[in-house]
């Protein structure tokens, strides 16, 4: 296959799956019921992960299904179990100044959009030939960015230690 | 590709994540916007470490997920104590130290 047709393919994949994540984060943000926003959560996800991929990030885009994906989207769901007594569309899931939002939102964005491209125009990303290797990224994080690492072992601890201490009954 | 189309969908999902921050009530529909900012925030990274040829965007993605994953646990902890103090988790009932 021509690289110009790989290419190709690679613009209709990324607009397909961007356009899914963001009807898909606009439904989270929009929808009357917790149980089906953390299902739209799922979408978004899961479309993060296919433009990891599209960004040769191979092993990042698997972390983020299996985190994401998996395990963080149980705890919201069991999350919405344990504090909701009935599961089903709800009328009041937004503040009353809920309005507000909207400008402050639109406004981020027309900022955003205008910097970037003011900044990056029709610069083009480096075509790479093959994804990231896992070894020279295991390589990076257990070598230069090993005290990071070893902090953030000490914070998922500490997180997981205070979470059993915040949720148990007595 | 362009840079600027992956830089502009993050953008795209932090703004809507604000707004789901500021307008929501429920406070599992709070966490889970955070998630879609953390998220965009994820996809710039990546869209950098390709841009400059580095994996260390990929290593900060990584943590990123790792922090999320252990925000989300002690956030949904928090929630759950709320919850089973005050029988509700709506977050503008929540206004006991206001000034």
């Amino acid at each position: 296959m021509l690289a110009a047709d790989l290419l190709v393919a690679q613009n209709i994949g990324f607009g397909l799956i961007a356009l899914l994540m963001i009807v898909g984060a606009l439904r989270v943000v929009t929808v009357n019921n917790v149980v089906h926003a953390a299902l739209w959560l799922v979408v978004v996800l899961s479309g993060a992960a296919a433009q990891y991929l599209l960004l040769s990030a191979e092993f990042v885009a698997i972390t983020q299904v299996l985190v994401y994906v998996g395990a963080v989207m149980v705890l919201f769901l069991f999350g919405t179990m344990l504090t909701r007594a009935k599961i089903g569309a709800e009328a009041d899931l937004n503040n009353k100044n809920w309005a507000i939002g909207v400008p402050v939102a639109l406004l981020m964005l027309g900022v955003m959009t205008w910097v970037l491209i003011d900044g990056f125009g029709d610069e083009k990303l480096p075509n790479p030939d093959q994804q990231v290797p896992v070894q020279a990224l295991s390589d990076d994080i257990f070598g230069p960015y090993l005290l990071p690492f070893w902090a953030l072992s000490f914070v998922l601890l500490v997180a997981v230690i205070g979470a059993i201490v915040l949720a148990r009954k007595d | 590709m362009l840079t600027v189309q992956f830089l502009l969908l993050g953008a795209v999902l932090f703004c809507i994540g604000v707004y789901g921050v500021l307008a929501r009530k429920n406070a599992v529909m709070v966490l889970m916007s955070i998630e879609l900012i953390l998220n965009s925030v994820n996809l710039n990274l990546l869209a950098f470490s390709q841009r400059l040829d580095s994996i260390d965007g990929n290593t900060f993605a990584l943590y990123v997920i790792a922090i999320a994953a252990a925000e989300v646990g002690v956030g949904l902890a928090m929630v759950l104590l709320i919850y089973r103090n005050r029988r509700s988790i709506s977050l503008d009932e929540l206004s006991d130290m206001k000034g």
